[in-house]
């Protein structure tokens, strides 16, 4: 193993302290290390909706790289991999309430549902009025009794971007929660890895793959993904990962869509545009037509090398959404 | 044969469940990185490296019921394990708690321990027998806990027959397809691996009534 970092056990404390020093006019750590969460350097909006969200460490920029005005209010990094527990997310569910209650954003992950769950029954105890939107556009796993469901990637950060916008125009708790519910609905993605990644405590790759294999349908986690096959070109892998989207987002002639490549971390922004030139051909050979487009590393798992492709399905009032400024360490437009 | 198990058995118990989950940290995480993300025996380690360190804080009050020391563990897990296993293990530890709120614990006692356990496990992760979960290790340990104490055996007994079930409870994972937690996303190529925590289940099981057999 080969990484930038000096205790394993220190790797996501040192890191969300260079996070907060290099972007400090943005964000602020809490002061407790036991209850580590990233919020708005200014502190929440009064009569704004607020909006956590959290998770494992290890996917940058997600999720504290969207704390900030447009976006998220707080996030909660839990270790590599790994839920945070509920006690840091309800210290950032009480840090971002402006007294119009919080919306969780939770990718679906057991760990993750069960400590925002927790979490958000303690808030409750205390008065506040959580509710949370879990996202699910994973096509790779069969939403089936006998899984634990799709899993939430990359359309999170969408369902982050457009329902903080909803929040930021002073939309009700109800109204950004059937928002955040409409994006991740109309979100579908799925994923490849050309290779496994390492997490520090691990010290050894999360699963093996040969010098000429990937895996296609990966999560966000270095967990192996629905099979594996041999490598093949960006055109044909594209292939593989839009195909699904389509056919499950039901996406036809007409269609208005924002397309997300995203990288997971170990590959380089030329590849991603490579994918993001074919699918985007793809789609429009359809008739559909891609009206907004997202490019680069947002979701990642560690330093994967891979990429996913999201698609997701537009009306007026999405669009407008995501067009509204926004100013986070990691996206930032209109401000 | 130690009929009653007592807040010493408790706190030894919690003792050397922290020593063996450290002794088994890289197996559990190589189970782990098979069928999930690699990371349960890291976890584990630190809740419990975390409860001994409650356990040992002079300002921790003394425990005086066999439930006062499981729920030290509940709420410590809770709050340091993460992921699944935290809230999983912490609830189990949790409704164990509400029922061994005595000094002592009869095998009638550890039965329903258990089985308040295996309640709390279902309750938050919704898993049934078979779905290649820590429930495949809990729910046999519970029935077989239950048919000792109704034959008349004691609390010491009770466990190692819930120790033994667990065991082969976690070795029956090792065939299935796993229904619930990541492990499910990975369909029949979960076939041929154990189920981490079932295997960090037996384990804290086997440590529970080595301590009992121990103490006598």
């Amino acid at each position: 193993m080969k990484k930038l970092i000096n205790d394993p056990q220190n790797v996501v404390a040192e890191s969300v302290e260079g996070f907060v020093a290099a972007h400090a006019d943005l964000v602020i750590a809490s002061d407790s290390p036991e209850e580590l969460f990233v919020s708005r350097a200014g502190g929440a909006v009064q009569g704004k909706v607020g909006l956590v969200s959290g998770g494992g460490s290890g996917h940058e920029p997600l999720h504290a790289g969207f704390v900030g005005v447009g976006m998220l209010d707080a996030a909660v990094p839990g270790p590599v991999f790994t839920s945070p527990t509920p006690d840091p997310i309800l210290a950032a569910t009480k840090a971002a309430d402006g007294g119009a209650g919080v919306l969780h954003i939770v990718k679906n992950y057991t760990g993750d549902v069960l400590n925002f769950e927790t979490a958000a029954e303690l808030a409750d105890a205390e008065g506040i009025n959580v509710r949370a939107v879990v996202t699910d556009d994973d096509v790779a796993v069969q939403d089936s009794l006998y899984t634990a469901g799709r899993r939430g990637v990359a359309g999170t950060v969408l369902v982050e971007k457009i329902a903080g916008a909803s929040a930021e125009r002073g939309d009700d708790l109800d109204t950004v929660a059937e928002i955040a519910t409409r994006v991740n609905a109309g979100a579908r993605s799925m994923g490849v890895a050309l290779t496994a990644c390492t997490v520090p405590h691990a010290g050894k790759p999360s699963f093996d793959l040969g010098e000429d294999e990937i895996e296609i349908g990966i999560g966000i986690h270095g967990e192996p993904g629905r099979r594996r096959i041999p490598l093949a070109g960006a055109d044909e892998i594209t292939d593989l990962l839009l195909d699904p989207i389509v056919e499950d987002l039901a996406v036809t002639s007409g269609d208005q869509v924002l397309l997300f490549v995203n990288g997971m971390g170990g590959t380089p922004s030329s590849e991603l545009y490579i994918v993001y030139r074919h699918a985007r051909a793809q789609l429009e050979a359809k008739g559909v037509t891609v009206a907004r487009s997202l490019v680069g590393n947002y979701i990642t798992s560690l330093e994967m090398q891979g990429a996913s492709i999201t698609v997701l399905r537009l009306d007026d009032e999405l669009t407008a959404l995501y067009d509204a400024p926004v100013h986070t360490p990691a996206l930032r437009w209109g401000i | 044969m130690a009929d009653v198990l007592d807040v010493a058995w408790a706190t030894e118990w919690v003792r050397r469940s922290a020593a063996v989950v450290g002794e088994h940290r890289m197996e559990l995480i190589d189970l782990d990185r098979a069928i999930g993300d690699g990371d349960h025996g890291e976890n584990l380690d630190r809740g419990f490296k975390a409860v001994l360190v409650k356990l040992d804080n002079p300002d921790t009050p003394e425990p005086e019921s066999v439930g006062d020391v499981l729920k030290l563990v509940a709420t410590t897990l809770m709050s340091t394990v993460g992921g699944a296993a935290g809230p999983l293990y912490g609830t189990a530890y949790l409704r164990a708690a509400k029922v061994a709120d005595g000094a002592t614990v009869d095998a009638a006692g550890v039965a329903a321990l258990l089985d308040a356990a295996v309640g709390g496990i279902v309750a938050r992760g919704k898993a049934e027998v078979g779905d290649k979960t820590m429930v495949d290790a809990w729910t046999p340990a519970a029935a077989a806990a239950l048919e000792v104490a109704d034959g008349g055996g004691t609390a010491t007994q009770a466990l190692r027959a819930a120790a033994t079930a667990a065991r082969t409870g976690a070795e029956s994972t090792d065939p299935l397809v796993a229904r619930k937690g990541r492990a499910s996303y990975l369909g029949e190529r979960a076939i041929g691996h154990r189920d981490p925590g079932a295997e960090s289940s037996a384990l804290l099981l086997a440590v529970a009534a080595d301590v009992a057999e121990g103490a006598e």
